[in-house]
């Protein structure tokens, strides 16, 4: 059930160049079960920055009632989130959208989780819940250089963990399309989220039995109502048929819809 | 008797407050939030006849204070609509407002006179003023002679009451309400978005991919407000008035300004519970400006003077 709720902040930290960790807290967590969902967070109280901006949950804290967002300082709205000290409080709208599927995946299968700088975060939930079901996981995580790079440790707890930064100054030189074509397995299933021209590389390489792909759009309401956020689908790539990424994605089987 | 019931020609509304039109889609993801009983009306997504898949994204851009918006009245359709959308609203009890948009007379005749025998559809909100399609909309909004033979072909064909959106993307507002009051018009609804554009300092080109979209949110605020202040003290029937709307004070101010119901778009994508809040605190803002009841102050900051002598249409 979507629900907006004024979080407190329990912690926000920097984990890399320009990217934050932000741990917040409320009842809203009760609601969060899926990797890839995502909530819309009110930055400031005023009129500037008005709209909310759609950020993925990272994780989530069942436990202590929290949830972790993971973002990259980067225009006037995160920005302002970055300067959120702990017990502060931020309104949050969520959770929204439809994630990957982790249930369908069937323990001893394999799962390739492909992340693209900020597209890393939402792959931190998903790798748990799927190694807490005798899934394995294999991450793949490709950054623009080696300051930007986050999480490989935390993803390294619940399985293998490649990372390509493009400069090559960490890991491997290139992008993570470039480890895949050397891994040489096939996975049963293949998650990926970050950058458009990764998501359609990814798409197009066919590393998996079945491939889910998370998609970024800009966003007006979050939760369908508005029509900012639609693409067309594969099967009608010129019609009138559609779907939302907002309220039918944001994650959507290769081949759904149009990347 | 509640202090926010009104009657307006075809809407007998428990409030006077209600979802603008492309804000709110058919109400179902909203229904998820709150029961939709508790509004006044509904505005629901343009209609035109046939669907449309509307512009390429990005649709939306922020401005400080409000937002731009090329959709491109992107919807299901007339039968779709007709046939799923307003019946699935049925299990409200709430007054539907069908906004009607197209390309040419023709579609605006056959939408509204399809719609408008929808059971729960009371009245049609004629949207000639849509700043996001190559042709019709704003063309029709922007030639008062248009806009009357528009009103006049659409009021014949329409079995419910039929407000008129005005655009404020005109040099005179008054020319082109007095033309649709004349030609039959039952009441207005305005303002619509206002034609807008910002361009991306990255790539040097606009960020909308339609180049130029609609402004809307509290930036408009004191434009809808001056022009329905204008608009009000010149024509007889009734006005819906938005634009910026985001509290019960706001909607205090368009009632000053002539207003006689008041709907919230872009703040539904802010604070999805806006308009049920909205709803609950009028009745103690009615109170504090000592009326009895919310019509009493419509209008108010003009009645007491003379009509504007300045003025000439
Ligand atoms: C489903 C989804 C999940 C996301 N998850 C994350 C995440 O976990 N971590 C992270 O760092 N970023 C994530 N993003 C991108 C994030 O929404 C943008 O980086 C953020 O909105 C930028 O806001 P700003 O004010 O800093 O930038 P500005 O450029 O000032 O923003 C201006 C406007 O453009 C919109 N906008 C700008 N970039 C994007 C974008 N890439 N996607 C969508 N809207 C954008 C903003 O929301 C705002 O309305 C996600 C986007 C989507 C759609
Ligand atoms: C995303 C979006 C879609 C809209 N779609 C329509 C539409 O289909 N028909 C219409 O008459 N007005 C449409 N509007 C205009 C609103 O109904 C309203 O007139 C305008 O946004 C001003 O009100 P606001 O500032 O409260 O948003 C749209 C506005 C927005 C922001
Ligand atoms: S953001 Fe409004 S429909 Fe997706």
């Amino acid at each position: 059930m979507i629900t907006q709720e004024v979080c407190t902040v329990v912690s926000n930290r920097q984990i890399a160049d320009s990217i934050y960790a932000m741990v917040l807290s409320g009842n809203i967590t009760d609601a969060m079960d899926q990797p890839g969902q995502f909530v819309h967070v009110k930055v400031a109280d005023g009129l500037d920055p008005l709209l909310r901006r759609p950020i993925s949950i990272a994780s989530i804290n069942k436990e202590d009632r929290s949830f972790m967002i993971v973002y990259r300082k980067q225009g006037k709205g995160t920005s302002l989130l970055a300067e959120k000290q702990s017990g502060m409080t931020v309104d949050v709208l969520g959770p929204l959208g439809n994630g990957f599927p982790a249930a369908e995946v069937k323990p001893g299968q394999t799962a390739i989780l492909i992340g693209g700088g900020v597209g890393v975060p939402p792959m931190y939930e998903l790798a748990k819940q799927l190694a807490r079901n005798g899934v394995k996981v294999i991450s793949v995580i490709g950054f623009q250089s080696e300051g930007a790079v986050f999480f490989e440790q935390e993803l390294a707890r619940f399985g293998a963990v490649y990372v390509t930064t493009a400069d090559g100054t960490y890991g491997r030189k290139g992008f993570v399309t470039d480890i895949l074509g050397d891994l040489g397995t096939t996975a049963d299933f293949v998650f990926a989220c970050g950058p458009t021209p990764m998501l359609r590389a990814i798409e197009n390489g066919q590393y998996g039995a079945k491939t889910y792909l998370s998609l970024e759009e800009r966003m007006g309401c979050g939760i369908g109502a508005c029509f900012a956020c639609v693409c067309h689908t594969k099967e009608d790539p010129k019609g009138f048929s559609y779907k939302k990424v907002c309220s039918d994605g944001p994650v959507f089987q290769a081949g759904e819809v149009v990347i | 008797m509640s202090s926010l019931s009104i009657r307006l020609p075809g809407l007998n509304l428990k409030n006077p407050v209600m979802p603008a039109s492309g804000c709110f889609g058919f109400g179902r993801e909203f229904s998820q939030l709150y029961d939709l009983s508790l509004l006044g009306a509904i505005m629901v997504k343009a209609t035109t006849p046939e669907p449309r898949f509307g512009n390429p994204t990005p649709r939306v851009a922020e401005t400080p204070g409000g937002m731009l918006n090329a959709i491109g009245l992107q919807n299901p359709g007339l039968e779709k609509v007709y046939h799923e959308e307003l019946p699935w609203l049925e299990q409200f009890d709430v007054p539907i407002i069908a906004n009607i948009a197209g390309s040419t007379e023709d579609d605006y005749v056959k939408v509204a006179e399809q719609l408008s025998k929808a059971p729960n559809v009371h009245a049609l909100e004629l949207n000639i003023s849509c700043p996001n399609v190559k042709t019709g909309g704003i063309a029709f909004g922007t030639d008062p002679e248009m806009a009357r033979t528009l009103t006049k072909k659409v009021k014949e064909v329409s079995d419910v009451p039929v407000y008129v959106k005005l655009s404020p993307n005109v040099s005179d507002i008054v020319k082109i309400a007095k033309a649709v009051e004349d030609g039959g018009a039952d009441g207005l609804t305005m303002i619509n978005t206002l034609l807008g554009m910002r361009i991306d300092l990255m790539t040097g080109q606009p960020i909308l991919a339609n180049k130029t979209g609609g402004l809307s949110g509290p930036s408009v605020k004191p434009v809808a407000i001056r022009m329905i202040y204008e608009v009000s003290q010149y024509v007889s029937i009734p006005i819906i008035g938005m634009g910026g709307i985001q509290s019960a004070e706001d909607v205090i101010e368009f009632f000053l300004a002539g207003a006689s119901a008041a709907a919230v778009g872009t703040q539904n994508f802010v604070d999805p519970f806006v308009c049920p809040k909205i709803i609950d605190e009028l009745p103690e803002l009615v109170t504090r400006l000592g009326a009895d009841h919310i019509s009493e102050l419509t209008g108010r900051s003009w009645k007491k003077h003379e009509r504007l002598a300045y003025y000439r249409p």
